[in-house]
């Protein structure tokens, strides 16, 4: 396994990347996308493809820059430092490994498109409240030679935007992921009013017809295709929510060097240091344990439930942590709109549950280390 | 270095482990008894520990990073990782475990002399001289800087007063690394020198302190007309308060976790599973859980500082970070493990044994080599920048 630093080429990601966000999507940004309603930036987007970010996973000979799931994890955590607002992980990181998987031209032209940057995917897994694809109950019904899927997907990030959804079914004898249009007749979506200002939908398959080449991997057999793919959403999801933490906690940390209260910046107050110190220790650990999901991915990905669980695990408690410390060491201005740190705890909120909360991902790491 | 050589070299270990790891050697032990720590008293408790420390020092392998001609073998990182592994896998017990090897060998490394390197290291990484840390005293605890222990010039030598308290091992050890104050008029944190003492010099005396565990493995340490001489300093005189600041760092990770002394090597897992029936409050499965998850973070923390310190990147004051997440973290492992151990871990042996001395150990482990707090306030000034 490589160590846990960024490699050469990493960091000259990270800066690069550092770099190209701190102009065209700084915190300030979002705000325009919020204030004006809107949950993409198609310029930005299309600024993201020229630069090989959606090609990440993408294969060299279908256009991709194939740099792996730690680079992934490198251009997510600066994504979120930022708040930057993109389907980068349903898209580059999760449609793209699913896709990779599947040895067809199908799947091949489909990576490509991604590389371009000429289409989003959304992924329609869950239906409940809480993330659990094994409860699949929408049902795609044997029919001819093809299928019909009735049901209800609910929380499918960037559904709305999408042009293709890539969905989770109940079929005889498993499940099967389709690689469907969002367009296609019966599929019908609403904008959820996300607390995030994010794109999320609910989608609603009404008898919609599928054929056996819009099945993503083997029938019955979803999860041979989608494992993995959750996994690398996962693990970029980690990364992004510690690159929220890294964007919060610089707030906070400049903020209790500049506050002044009795007198004196409020940083001088070992109350708060230590809230400060503590939850800088949590950032630290818990960038190893991202550091090490993306490794895993990239080095040993048959293997790699563990490592993953571990950072999502850890990235929903640290991020958590440093909003709402964020919010109380900024006091009441925390808590306005006009201010920033309140855009980072929503989206960590949304963050937190999407792909697996702490206690999906806590379990699966007791699961792994057999107690 | 290639991943052919790597292998190569992986092979060769784990012959050479194979022919030479004695049986009795391959349990995996890591107890206060099972260990070496060394030294002119020490007593063998087998004819196999013994000889294994000695095959072990032959080749290097007691301290396999510190160079060959200091009694180590100059391993990189990427052999050493190689070395541990394979004895890993095997269930070796650790040869030769001391202060010398994990803070005062580092310490000289850094500030020492070839001439002390080649008198002092050789004797710690065969397990011959056995080290202890004469740092705290009962008015400098957190304040460490402010010791009042006092090394007055005569000629060449120094004539050292003044007591130490919490001297781990003082009473068992052969030497000790002391700080003492040379400049009693100078600001508290450049009077202070590095000086190594043999305990058996006419004046040194040691009391152990019977702690709330039963155990005594601190002490108390007298110096009284103490005659040391002067090129037992290491660094400079006045100077010792950075050797001492470097040397805390190896402290702090070897409490953190990094070596393989104090934590002691009882898996969570193990312990909640070998409740009767496993482990089915879902209270206490739920905090085994959250437990496991952030053991496992500061596991591979603790991997990326040491892949950043042989990089060259130096780890510095986070090791302050480790120390803190690492001891609260046993503190809180120790407790749960108590927890499910329930009535059956309230007896000093029987079922779970010496889990409750070494729970009552670990309260300790937030305290020595620097509080939690003053790590957190370590983290905040030097790491975050915030105001003093």
């Amino acid at each position: 396994m490589s160590t846990l630093l960024l490699t050469e080429d990493e960091t000259m990601l990270q800066d690069a990347a550092r770099g190209f966000l701190d102009g065209a999507a700084p915190v300030s940004h979002f705000r325009k996308l919020r204030d004006a309603g809107q949950t993409h930036d198609a310029k930005l987007w299309a600024e993201m493809a020229q630069m090989g970010w959606t090609g990440v996973l993408v294969p060299e000979d279908a256009g991709g820059s194939d740099m792996g799931h730690a680079a992934a994890g490198v251009l997510a955590g600066e994504l979120g430092k930022t708040l930057v607002t993109s389907p980068f992980i349903s898209t580059a990181v999760i449609a793209a490994t699913a896709l990779r998987q599947v040895a067809t031209d199908r799947a091949r032209d489909a990576l490509a498109s991604i590389a371009a940057g000429d289409v989003i995917y959304g992924l329609a897994v869950d239906e409940g409240a809480k993330h659990n694809p094994e409860a699949t109950e929408l049902e795609a019904r044997a029919d001819g030679n093809g299928f019909r899927l009735t049901g209800t997907k609910g929380f499918v990030v960037d559904g709305s935007n999408a042009d293709r959804l890539l969905v989770l079914a109940k079929t005889d004898a498993g499940l099967t992921l389709f690689d469907l249009p969002a367009d296609r007749e019966g599929i019908s979506r609403v904008g959820q009013n996300m607390v995030d200002a994010r794109d999320a939908a609910q989608v609603t398959f009404d008898n919609v017809q599928a054929t056996g080449d819009d099945v993503l991997g083997s029938v019955d057999d979803a999860m041979a295709v989608l494992k993995l793919a959750l996994e690398a959403g996962q693990a970029a999801l980690s990364a992004e929510m510690l690159g929220l933490s890294a964007g919060a906690f610089a707030m906070t940390v400049g903020y209790l060097k500049e506050r002044k209260q009795f007198g004196v910046e409020i940083g001088r107050f070992q109350a708060l240091q230590h809230r400060a110190a503590h939850l800088w220790s949590e950032t630290e650990i818990t960038l190893s344990a991202v550091r090490h999901a993306g490794r895993k991915l990239d080095e040993d990905p048959d293997n790699a439930t563990l490592a993953v669980s571990l950072a999502k695990a850890r990235a929903t408690q640290t991020a958590k942590l440093a909003v709402i410390e964020g919010v109380q060491m900024h006091g009441g201005i925390g808590m306005t709109d006009d201010f920033d740190m309140g855009f980072f705890m929503k989206r960590v909120r949304v963050a937190t549950e999407w792909l697996g909360d702490y206690g999906y991902h806590a379990a699966k790491v007791a699961a792994a280390r057999g107690f | 270095m290639s991943d052919d050589a790597l292998n190569a070299f992986r092979a060769e270990v784990r012959t050479w482990l194979e022919e030479n790891c004695p049986q009795e050697m391959r349990d995996g032990a890591s107890g206060e008894d099972a260990i070496v720590w060394g030294g002119r008293n020490w007593k063998f408790k087998s004819e196999a520990q013994k000889l294994w420390l000695e095959r072990m020092a032959d080749k290097g392998w007691t301290v396999p990073t510190w160079p060959v001609e200091y009694g180590g073998a100059g391993m990189d990182r990427a052999h050493h990782k190689i070395l541990l592994d394979e004895m890993r896998k095997m269930g070796a017990r650790v040869p030769l475990q001391s202060f010398g090897i994990w803070m005062l060998g580092p310490a000289l490394l850094a500030f020492g002399t070839h001439e002390q390197k080649l008198q002092y290291l050789p004797p710690i990484a065969r397990g011959e001289v056995r080290w202890c840390q004469g740092y705290s005293e009962p008015g400098a605890g957190s304040d460490l800087a402010s010791v009042q222990t006092r090394a007055e010039s005569d000629g060449d030598h120094y004539i050292v007063n003044g007591q130490k308290i919490w001297t781990s091992y003082a009473d068992k050890a052969d030497c000790i690394f002391a700080l003492v104050r040379t400049d009693r008029d100078a600001p508290k944190h450049l009077g202070i020198t590095f000086l190594l003492i043999d305990m058996e010099t006419p004046g040194v005396s040691t009391k152990p302190i019977r702690l709330i565990s039963g155990k005594s493995p601190f002490c108390e340490t007298f110096f009284d007309d103490v005659r040391v001489p002067k090129a037992n300093v290491v660094g400079t005189e006045n100077r010792g308060w950075d050797v001492a600041k470097h040397l805390l760092t190896h402290e702090r990770e070897m409490i953190s976790g990094g070596g393989q002394g104090l934590l002691g090597g009882r898996p969570l897992g193990a312990v909640l599973n070998a409740q009767d029936g496993g482990l089915t409050d879902p209270v206490l499965r739920a905090e085994a859980m959250a437990c496991e998850v952030d053991a496992l973070a500061v596991a591979l923390t603790l991997e990326r500082y040491k892949d950043q310190a042989e990089s060259g990147g130096g780890v510095g004051d986070a090791s302050a970070m480790l120390k803190y997440a690492g001891t609260e973290l046993n503190k809180r492992r120790h407790e749960l493990m108590m927890s499910a151990g329930g009535a059956d871990a309230l007896t000093w042996d029987g079922k779970h044994d010496g889990l409750a001395a070494d729970w009552l150990r670990t309260k300790a482990n937030s305290i020595e080599g620097g509080t939690s707090e003053v790590m957190l306030s370590i983290i905040s000034r030097r790491v975050l920048g915030l105001p003093a």
